[in-house]
């Protein structure tokens, strides 16, 4: 699958120029932290590179088949989006959907179950549990399937230190499996704790592409140094 | 998925077989005829003699006529000589066959405004009618019952298109205009069988009856072949030969209401 | 005041002598009004799911007419059932005319708008909780539709009911398609409708206590098997 080009990418909506022109490459196992103000057009980056938002222009493309990197990608939403069912039948959906055997479909969800350490609400409609445990399911249900590339938008935005924790140390466990990683954060600090290369976004343009070690000791942008200095960047 | 789907398409068209065993014939007749009560005595006598099974539409002479033009039905029992005439005249209906009547009543509040149990005729009453402008429902609706009501208007110099408001033409079968008088003591003409099995009478009577005029023909009209070739000619020609029979005649002329006989069989024998 | 009193107490005296003709149009009705019921259940629901998640032409216009057709006037459809099932019609050797089929066909005409509308509408609004998620996963058509429809089955239910009351309680149109014959195609609110007329309001009453009791016990019965009311459901 890897490495996936972006070449060029350009994103409007409503006339209005949101992203670009973005040049990059994601490598095989990176973990890759898109940083950058809020507006800066980062959840729209996201989901340009996952292909459920439309180009203006350019082109994003994986080295593999069509059907091979649409069914090995997976997309963690910021505000978590359960399905009006129980937590164990959300985890067993992605599953089901692929035509694979309900006995093993329930055996894997189950061993997520644990993992996350919801088996005590797993017949509780997943609408119902809190929003931490909501994003931690919603992460579940995209790794369960086992995907090559994972996407997430702002995965902790609204959730506690315990919860943060949890997501982060299952972002590493399966970093360390194989799975590559590109996410979005505000939150410097989980991008220092995590990310292998940071990309600098500013209202559309990334501004810069730095191994994570180079970014927080020299950024390349001066609204980068801004940023981490923790003032307000225009 | 699909399985499922069709399992709930078949259960839902059993659900709707019409499963019939016996002969079945549709007869279109008047709501004057069925809300005489004469249908529920003679129906079961049929089926028990010819093995006939009778699926009777009740409805205004109008639309019987309609459906059997258009072969809805196998055959009509309606009570308009002139109407009947032209159906036969035009192909529709094989041939009239006579078979027994009753007869009109004025009916009306029991304080009678108009004083119409003085009148010494139809004509007489219908005049008095007019005169006082008390309300009168007419059926409107095309029946043998709206039909007669026509004529003897018309028998009076009267046209019905120019009264007043006092005249209501309400477009409704017996029982529903008989309802409509009864809520408003108006007067109107109702078939004597019809009055005498109508069960919200409220403060209405009969007020003038007995004149020749008022005189109700019902006839028989099978529909015809020729016209509609999968109308069930033959029994029909059973239907009629059970109803001119002497079994038809003794039913027919001893159906009581309270006492009163209300139809008179008069079919001549072919 | 005692017209009222005595149908009560005739429907309570129909309902304990178990009236073998009571029994026979209440079958009637509901056999007529579920086959209808089905029958529009499985065009307008799958419709319904097609018309939320496909975009197509003429998309706009078709649920505008959807909602128009709601409030077809039940006694016209009858009209043109029966000029289309008449002998002198083109359909007129089906024979179809005065049997309780052609009183389904109208019935099904009559509510299949009502519930695709009210179906849609539900559809749509879990359309839009779902869409991103299940875009994202890459649902065929066909998947999105089986999901929608599952989760999104009390709303159904509510639709159907709603399809269920209109068609019970109708009268016009299967009186013109099915002759209100009796033992063939009488049914509840025909006989309402000729008792009516012919001025025996107690009897009338009566039937009219029964149906209303139907309608009720049905409803509650449905609401109580599917435990829409019960906790921890949505």
């Amino acid at each position: 699958m890897f490495p996936l080009l972006a070449e060029n990418l350009v994103v409007e909506f409503q006339g209005k120029h949101i992203l670009g022109p973005i040049n990059l490459k994601i490598e095989k196992g990176d973990l890759a932290v898109i940083l950058g103000p809020n507006g800066s057009g980062k959840t729209s980056l996201l989901k340009a590179l996952h292909g459920i938002l439309k180009l203006k222009l350019g082109t994003v493309r994986w080295s593999c088949s069509k059907t091979e990197s649409i069914g090995n990608q997976m997309f963690v939403f910021q505000t978590p989006i359960m399905l009006r069912r129980s937590v164990f039948e959300n985890l067993t959906y992605p599953l089901l959907l692929r035509k694979i055997p309900t006995a093993e479909a329930n055996h894997r969800a189950t061993q997520w179950l644990d993992r996350i350490d919801l088996r005590s609400s797993m017949q509780v409609p997943a609408t119902r549990i809190s929003g931490g445990e909501k994003q931690k399911l919603a992460l579940a249900r995209a790794l369960i399937t086992e995907p090559e590339m994972l996407f997430l938008d702002e995965p902790c935005a609204s959730l506690d230190g315990k919860t943060t924790f949890e997501i982060e140390s299952l972002l590493q466990s399966c970093l360390a499996d194989g799975t590559t990683i590109m996410m979005s954060t505000h939150d410097i600090g989980q991008a220092k704790r995590l990310a292998k290369n940071i990309y600098f976004l500013n209202k559309g343009a990334l501004e810069s592409i730095q191994s994570a070690e180079t970014f927080f000791i020299k950024p390349l942008s001066q609204n980068a140094s801004k940023f981490i200095a923790g003032d307000i960047v225009e | 998925m699909i399985n499922l789907i069709k399992l709930i398409t078949i259960t839902a068209f059993l659900l709707c077989a019409n499963l019939s065993f016996a002969d079945s014939i549709k007869l279109a007749v008047t709501t004057s005829f069925n809300n005489s009560g004469l249908s529920d005595v003679l129906l079961p006598k049929i089926k028990s003699d010819t093995g006939l099974n009778i699926k009777l539409l009740v409805v205004g002479t109008g639309q019987a006529l309609r459906l059997g033009a258009a072969g809805d039905v196998d055959a009509i029992l309606v009570h308009s000589k002139r109407a009947e005439q032209k159906f036969v005249a035009d192909g529709y209906g094989s041939h009239r066959r006579e078979i027994m009547y009753n007869d009109f009543v004025i009916i009306g509040p029991r304080f009678d405004p108009a004083n119409v149990s003085d009148a010494k005729s139809v004509v007489e009453a219908l005049t008095l009618i007019n005169k006082a402008a008390t309300p009168f429902i007419s059926r409107g609706d095309d029946s043998g019952t709206h039909k007669m009501e026509v004529k003897l208007w018309d028998l009076s110099d009267f046209n019905p298109e120019n009264f007043g408001d006092w005249y209501k033409s309400v477009g409704a079968g017996m029982g529903a205009s008989l309802n409509i008088s009864a809520s408003m003591g108006a007067y109107t003409i109702s078939d004597r069988a019809s009055w005498l099995n109508f069960k919200n009478k409220s403060e209405l009577k009969i007020l003038f009856a007995d004149d020749e005029l008022l005189f109700n023909q019902y006839s028989f009209i099978p529909i015809n072949p020729n016209r509609h070739q999968h109308v069930q000619y033959k029994l029909a020609e059973e239907l009629e030969k059970w109803l001119t029979s002497d079994t038809a005649k003794s039913a027919i002329n001893s159906y009581e209401i309270d006492g009163q006989s209300l139809f008179k069989y008069n079919a001549k024998q072919e | 005041m005692n017209d009222l009193w005595n149908g009560v107490v005739q429907a309570l005296i129909l309902i304990y002598t178990f009236d073998s003709d009571l029994i026979e149009i209440s079958l009637r009705s509901l056999q007529v009004t579920l086959s209808a019921l089905v029958i529009s259940c499985i065009i307008a629901l799958p419709l319904a799911a097609v018309l939320t998640i496909k975009r197509f032409k003429f998309r706009r216009f078709m649920i505008a007419l959807l909602n128009a057709l709601m409030g077809l006037p039940p006694v016209v459809v009858g009209l043109l059932v029966y000029i289309v099932l008449s002998r002198s019609g083109p359909f007129g050797v089906l024979d179809l005319l005065y049997t309780t089929t052609a009183m389904i066909i109208a019935q099904t005409i009559i509510i299949t708008p009502l519930i695709t509308s009210i179906a849609h509408q539900s559809l749509r609004e879990l359309w839009s909780e779902y869409h991103d998620l299940l875009i994202s996963m890459n649902t065929s058509h066909k998947q999105r539709i089986k999901t929608l429809l599952w989760d999104a089955r009390r709303a159904l239910l509510t639709a159907s009911l709603a399809g269920f009351g209109r068609a019970i309680g109708e009268v016009g149109a299967i009186m013109i398609v099915g002759g209100n014959i009796d033992n063939a195609t009488r049914v509840l609110t025909t006989a309402i409708a000729l008792e009516t007329s012919k001025g025996d309001f107690a009897l009338a009453l009566a039937l009219g206590f029964i149906l209303i009791l139907i309608t009720i016990s049905l409803n509650l019965g449905t609401h109580w098997l599917s435990k829409t009311e019960s906790e921890g459901r949505w």
